[in-house]
């Protein structure tokens, strides 16, 4: 199989998977709930792949990730609220500012705290979580459109599929092209070894920064979309447990395998959902169960599966045609 | 000047309380380098007991604390039987999900109606509130019962740790596994143990924190026990003295940021201050900074 060829197959599995979901939009077996919930899973997809790279490709540990995605929901729901009379370009425009600040926002900070290591990365991240958390609460005393702890309302809405889709494929092919190219083979390097990475001279504190922003530009793209899904912007819905949302979502991917993760956002957004209305079925005193289920599911997946659902693993499509080696992406450390 | 040492008397009480939970985060963290996630809830499920003791079967409150003790520390026992041992040589990572899992379970296990219920419960403690005025600072007989209580535990730990042989077990098994194992130490047996102090007096911990703050739900012990284990990480994680010494910072940071800047922002100074002391000292303050293998 040649590259061309490979090309042409991706897009044709694009496109199909395209056709088949908009088929089941129009055909109204995705109602108009489970298609904001899909609409929410290329959210998690487009996060989840920016603390991949972040955490399972370049090995930085970030309990802190929906901290940035919290602050491109902010910074974009403001940016298309003041310039709404711009109608479309102004969302457009919002996406483009909610990475922006979240990137900036995450070079700003991953200077001075990439320097720590592992855990103590980790609880730096979770830290700056509650910081922004906090600043949320009292976002009103900046500017009343953010709401302070009452949340942001009137950012306009676009629950169009064809949006969430399109922006998460490619964001899926961009991380992709990133991943083979010799900034993922540096992104590698560091995560396996930071000392010999430095030896064979990649420089670790530009490579850790460098991958910390992209992480960072993708989850405030990711909360720009978020803004525009639910009528609703809250603090709460950008906690350090959202964050370990995330975490979640590329642990149990399996740390480096961008099809791990996009499979695992979808499915675990999915079964939430799916969970919350068996359950609600069920009756009002099932509802409660649902932390319960979820956690045992989170315990005996990670017991039977320590490396993750599909650690170690690329979907074959993904990988370059030339030096095809399992080694690259796939061998979590 | 007098409100400013009354804020310490509150912030003492708090950190001291502090102390207790982290102490259970650096034992775990020392000996197996795991954030152990649902030590907060352990701590939470010791206010419960604690509350249960005293309000339902009307035990005397020292009864209460033992019995306290005696159900976190076989909690966090099971805890590290079932989902921490089967990880053990895993990656790191997949414990620590595992351990968000389990703090998860016991939060909304809890939380469930024919268990703990998912409301708030306030309550009266069990000591009748007794207020001495000395200077003009109020000092109530329930501090002087926590600081009487955590000191001796304190002082429990340190005999246990430095002149028991199962403390030096719990030393060598800190240093390396593997040559635990070598020199004939059971290191299964002697992390159970580790996790056996470690809940009781996280348990202890939530009792007291019940007699000071007598306010309970099952989610108590998320907030509680993120800043007991930053009080552990600002101490120096791993290190005993360590841990007390940061969550009495803690406690004083936070009771004096709500005293003097903002009660909103107690959450946001404390991690603010976590994160600077990371970046000059990032093993804590009394951690040693060890070079890195290579």
């Amino acid at each position: 199989m040649n590259k061309t060829k490979q090309m042409v197959l991706a897009l044709v599995g694009v496109v199909v998977l395209y056709a088949l979901l908009k088929a089941l939009i129009v055909t109204g077996i995705i109602g108009p709930y489970w298609q904001i919930i899909l609409n929410e899973s290329m959210i998690y997809v487009i996060g989840g792949l920016g603390l991949s790279i972040i955490y399972g490709f370049t090995g930085q540990f970030s309990l802190g990730h929906a901290a940035f995605v919290g602050i491109g929901a902010y910074c974009a729901g403001w940016f298309a609220i003041t310039f709404s009379h711009y109608g479309i370009w102004a969302s457009l425009g919002s996406l483009v500012v909610g990475m922006i600040s979240a990137g900036l926002v995450g070079y700003l900070i991953g200077v001075p705290i990439l320097r720590l290591k592992s855990d103590y990365l980790g609880i730096a991240t979770l830290g700056f979580n509650f910081i922004v958390y906090d600043g949320m609460q009292n976002s009103d005393k900046l500017s009343s459109v953010l709401g302070g702890a009452q949340g942001m309302t009137g950012v306009p809405q676009f629950q169009t599929f064809e949006w969430y889709f399109v922006t998460a494929v490619i964001v899926f092919i961009l991380v992709r092209n990133l991943v083979f190219s010799s900034h993922g083979r540096a992104f590698t390097a560091i995560r396996e070894n930071e000392t010999a990475a430095d030896v064979v001279g990649i420089s670790p504190a530009r490579t850790k920064i460098m991958a910390f922003t992209v992480g960072c530009v993708l989850a405030g793209l990711g909360g720009a979309l978020y803004a525009h899904n639910y009528p609703y912007v809250n603090p709460d819905s950008f906690t350090f447990l959202e964050s370990i949302n995330y975490l979640i979502i590329v642990v149990l991917g399996g740390m480096g395998s961008m099809t791990g993760t996009v499979i695992t956002a979808v499915g675990w957004t999915f079964l939430l959902e799916v969970l919350r209305m068996f359950l609600s079925l069920l009756g009002p005193s099932f509802i409660n169960l649902r932390g319960v289920l979820y956690a045992l599911i989170l315990i005996v997946v990670i017991i039977l599966r320590p490396q993750g659902i599909f650690g170690g693993m690329e979907a074959s499509f993904l990988v370059p045609y030339i030096g095809r080696r399992k080694s690259n992406a796939a061998a979590g450390s | 000047m007098v409100t400013f040492f009354q804020q310490v008397v509150n912030g003492l009480q708090l950190g001291l309380v502090y102390a207790l939970i982290a102490l259970g985060y650096t034992m775990v963290y020392g000996i197996i380098k795991l954030i152990n996630f649902a030590h907060g809830d352990v701590f939470m499920v010791g206010a419960f007991m604690g509350y249960i003791g005293f309000t339902f079967v009307k035990l005397p409150w020292p009864v209460a604390l033992v019995m306290a003790l005696i159900t976190c520390a076989v909690i966090g026992v099971i805890n590290e039987r079932l989902v921490y041992r089967p990880l053990r040589y895993a990656a790191k990572i997949s414990a620590l999900i595992s351990a968000i899992g389990a703090s998860f379970f016991i939060e909304y296990f809890t939380s469930l109606n024919f268990v703990f219920g998912p409301n708030y419960i306030s309550y009266t403690p069990p000591i009748k509130e007794i207020t001495w005025i000395i200077g003009g600072v109020r000092i109530t007989d329930i501090q002087v019962v926590i600081l009487v209580t955590v000191a001796a535990f304190l002082a429990l730990l340190q005999l246990l740790i430095f002149r028991t042989k199962l403390g030096s077990a719990m030393r060598t098994v800190s240093f390396d596994h593997d040559a635990a194992r070598l020199m004939g130490v059971d290191v299964d047996r002697t992390i159970s143990f580790t996790f056996f102090v470690g809940s009781g007096l996280a348990g202890i911990g939530g009792v007291l924190f019940g007699f000071a703050y007598p306010e309970i739900w099952t989610f108590l012990g998320v907030m509680t026990g993120l800043k007991a284990f930053i009080a552990a990480v600002l101490g120096g994680i791993g290190i005993i003295p360590g841990a007390v010494l940061g969550a009495l910072i803690m406690g004083q940071v936070e009771i004096m940021t709500a005293a003097y800047i903002s009660s909103q922002a107690r959450d946001a100074v404390a991690f603010a201050i976590l994160i600077i002391v990371l970046l000059i000292r990032p093993s804590g303050i009394l951690g040693r900074n060890e070079p890195e293998k290579i």
